[in-house]
């Protein structure tokens, strides 16, 4: 009872006039940075963050939470609309948002991807309400083996996304492992991998690049050759009665991946360096593997779009937790938060909860605010999207490579990196012509700055012996549970090719 | 197709090979006191993509592969077409860039496809070569913040111009 007249109260505090102005601001430029490919929530937060000392503390970072609120849901419209995720939690939206825009479905992906959001986003705060302290200390038990193991995990359901041809899966997982590589030896700081001594390569691979390439450059080089440059667009006009139609039809076939991404992606957020990447590739990964049409995933299902975006909201509100908590920033724009809560004079650990108690449940109350404004700030938006496609593909596309080029140099500020999107972008091209998965790539760049030291610490820790990560109690399942899964579609292939021969 | 499925699967091998012989700047090994060296990672990771080079090779040979079967070829003059064409518009764009800065490479870029690929009307080129980088310029120096780069010193005057309108 105690929690919820705390919660009364923050919620009271997120609905003050000067609160709820700033929440609709928030939410509102968080969306359309969030679409922008190369912007996320950090850009946001970071240019706005010296906006906030004009406000009291409780409402600066009521902004910037909405504002963080927005972007997730903005990174789903980038990924349906033009087909490149613009962060990095909307990765695994553009395995079915983008096929279904394609089919002419992209108001169902748009509306799919609004609702699963928001219930992701109230399930990760009821949870937050209710075992804040709790899942803290919880997430103190991850040590480095066990975040290991959850990336293998991760890497273990991308094994299932990659089709039948195998190899060419793990030939791509391991190419995006290697380019996370490139640059400096986080551990012993030396320079590694700098191919062919050129410079640029100090400064390593970011995620964005590969996926600017793969998606913006090399997906749409590839569609424009597929379709003969004649493809022509069949969104129809959005309407209520049809927003409302695809609500239903959202709630129908996208209940399982919602339900599977609200639950999984907080756990996944609370924890420490893991955050809302993970917890949405996991997610699309679980959706597809407890299907029964597993078939269905990348060729436009409304439920893999939306267990990622379920994911992704829920992670969000999730690496809250051991950054109110612990003072652990799970994430680049948790950080920046973090950064402004120090400025402001409030020290975030165990004792926030205490002594700043109208502070946290005014953040908190705001959580809940700032998901209803986000849901009908989006779907209020999703007709602009919707028009945005019905635009000649011969207009469209020149303003996706446009996008891409500015967006791929708005997030690294490097000619270098603009080149690597081109080589990516061509190379992607003739790979995706021999049926290289190149999702797993993208993926594997995303989770190998976090898969590398994990390993290389829990080998230093167990003195080089690989069973720590069988022996330990939270590990040790969940490595047994990646192995089988990455064992999984080698075997039944193997049994297939079997039954042919016999047949 | 077949004959590209084993040119590539071969490029990539030796990719593979040229990473696992760069990874071996840092040591590849276990040592004591310090855990697996900086090259341990991106080594034995590169020697994995040379053995799925091997296998796709192994799978090439067998005819597992629809490309493998296939006697089309890779693409036709349509395909290297707008891979030269779209392709190497993109690359002309990001040339032009430290030449004429990122908005006047956008507004190159636009009119060239616009105008010559997509076949657009003069109006709507024009409007849409002028307008959106004057719109991105706006928004990335204005409201974000992000500076774009402006070219050669001959782009000055016009920066000069667009900053006294911000600021």
């Amino acid at each position: 009872m105690e929690i919820l007249s705390f919660l009364a109260d923050g919620v009271l505090l997120a609905l003050l006039p000067i609160n709820l102005f700033l929440i609709v601001i928030g939410v509102t430029v968080g969306l359309f940075i969030g679409a922008m490919p190369g912007l996320g929530s950090v850009n946001g937060v970071a240019i706005l963050l010296p906006i906030t000392f004009l406000v009291p503390p409780s409402s600066a970072i009521i902004f910037l939470a909405a504002i963080y609120y927005g972007a997730m849901y903005g990174g789903a419209i980038s990924s349906v609309t033009l087909g490149i995720p613009g962060a990095s939690t909307a990765v695994a939206t553009t395995f079915d948002g983008r096929p279904l825009a394609l089919k002419g479905r992209a108001s169902l992906a748009l509306v799919t991807a609004a609702l699963a959001s928001f219930v992701g986003g109230t399930v990760a705060n009821i949870f937050f309400t209710l075992f804040a302290p709790l899942l803290a200390s919880l997430a103190l038990s991850f040590g480095p083996p066990e975040i290991f193991a959850l990336m293998l995990l991760a890497f273990a359901t991308f094994v299932g996304l990659g089709g039948d041809d195998i190899p060419k899966t793990v030939f791509s997982i391991c190419f995006g492992l290697v380019l996370a590589s490139v640059g400096f030896d986080t551990i012993s700081g030396e320079p590694r991998l700098v191919l062919f001594d050129i410079p640029g390569f100090l400064r390593g691979i970011g995620f964005i690049v590969l996926a600017i390439g793969v998606y913006g450059i090399g997906e749409m080089l590839w569609t424009i050759e597929q379709t003969r440059g004649e493809i022509t667009s069949m969104n129809p006009k959005m309407t209520v009665k049809g927003m409302v139609e695809d609500a239903r039809e959202a709630a129908r076939l996208g209940w399982r991946g919602t339900t599977i991404g609200s639950i999984l992606g907080f756990f996944v957020g609370v924890l420490p360096a893991a955050g809302a990447t993970p917890g949405s590739l996991m997610s699309y990964g679980v959706a597809k593997m407890m299907s029964r049409n597993p078939q269905d995933y990348g060729n436009g299902t409304p439920d893999g779009v939306a267990a990622p975006e379920a994911a992704n909201n829920s992670a969000s509100t999730g690496a809250m937790l051991p950054m109110l908590t612990l003072g652990i920033p799970g994430s680049p724009t948790t950080a920046i938060l973090l950064g402004g809560m120090v400025i402001w004079g409030l020290t975030p650990g165990p004792r926030l909860f205490v002594d700043e108690s109208e502070f946290v449940w005014g953040l908190i109350g705001s959580f809940y605010i700032s998901n209803v404004a986000a849901l009908v700030i989006n779907l209020a938006f999703i007709p602009l999207f919707i028009w945005m496609l019905r635009m000649p593909f011969t207009i469209l596309s020149p303003l996706i490579f446009v996008l891409s080029i500015v967006g791929g140099f708005a997030a690294s500020h490097s000619m270098h990196d603009l080149w690597l999107i081109v080589i990516f972008g061509i190379g992607a091209f003739f790979m995706r012509k021999f049926d290289y998965p190149l999702a797993p790539a993208v993926l594997a760049i995303v989770l190998g700055p976090i898969a590398e030291p994990t390993l290389r610490q829990s080998l230093l820790l167990s003195s080089g012996d690989p069973t720590i990560f069988f022996t330990r109690p939270i590990a040790g399942p969940i490595t047994v549970i990646a192995i089988v899964l990455i064992l999984l579609p080698a075997l039944k292939l193997f049994r297939r090719n079997r039954a042919v021969v016999h047949s | 197709m077949r004959q590209g499925e084993i040119s590539l699967a071969g490029l990539l091998a030796l990719f593979s090979l040229y990473l696992m012989w760069k990874a071996t700047d840092l040591p590849i090994g276990y040592i004591r006191g310090q855990g697996p060296g900086g090259g341990f990672w991106p080594f034995w990771l590169s020697l994995g993509m040379l053995l799925s080079c091997l296998v796709i090779a192994w799978n090439w040979w067998r005819g597992k592969t629809p490309a493998s079967r296939s006697d089309e070829p890779l693409m036709d003059g349509f395909g290297w077409r707008t891979v030269v064409l779209v392709g190497g518009g993109v690359a002309a764009f990001v040339a032009l860039i430290s030449v004429v800065s990122m908005y006047g490479a956008i507004a190159i870029f636009l009119f060239y496809y616009l105008r010559f690929l997509g076949r657009h009307s003069w109006l709507l080129t024009l409007g849409l070569a002028l307008i959106l980088p004057i719109g991105l310029f706006f928004f990335f120096e204005g409201a974000m913040q992000i500076s774009m780069p402006q070219g050669m010193t001959f782009t000055q005057p016009f920066f000069d111009v667009m900053y006294d309108i911000i600021y």
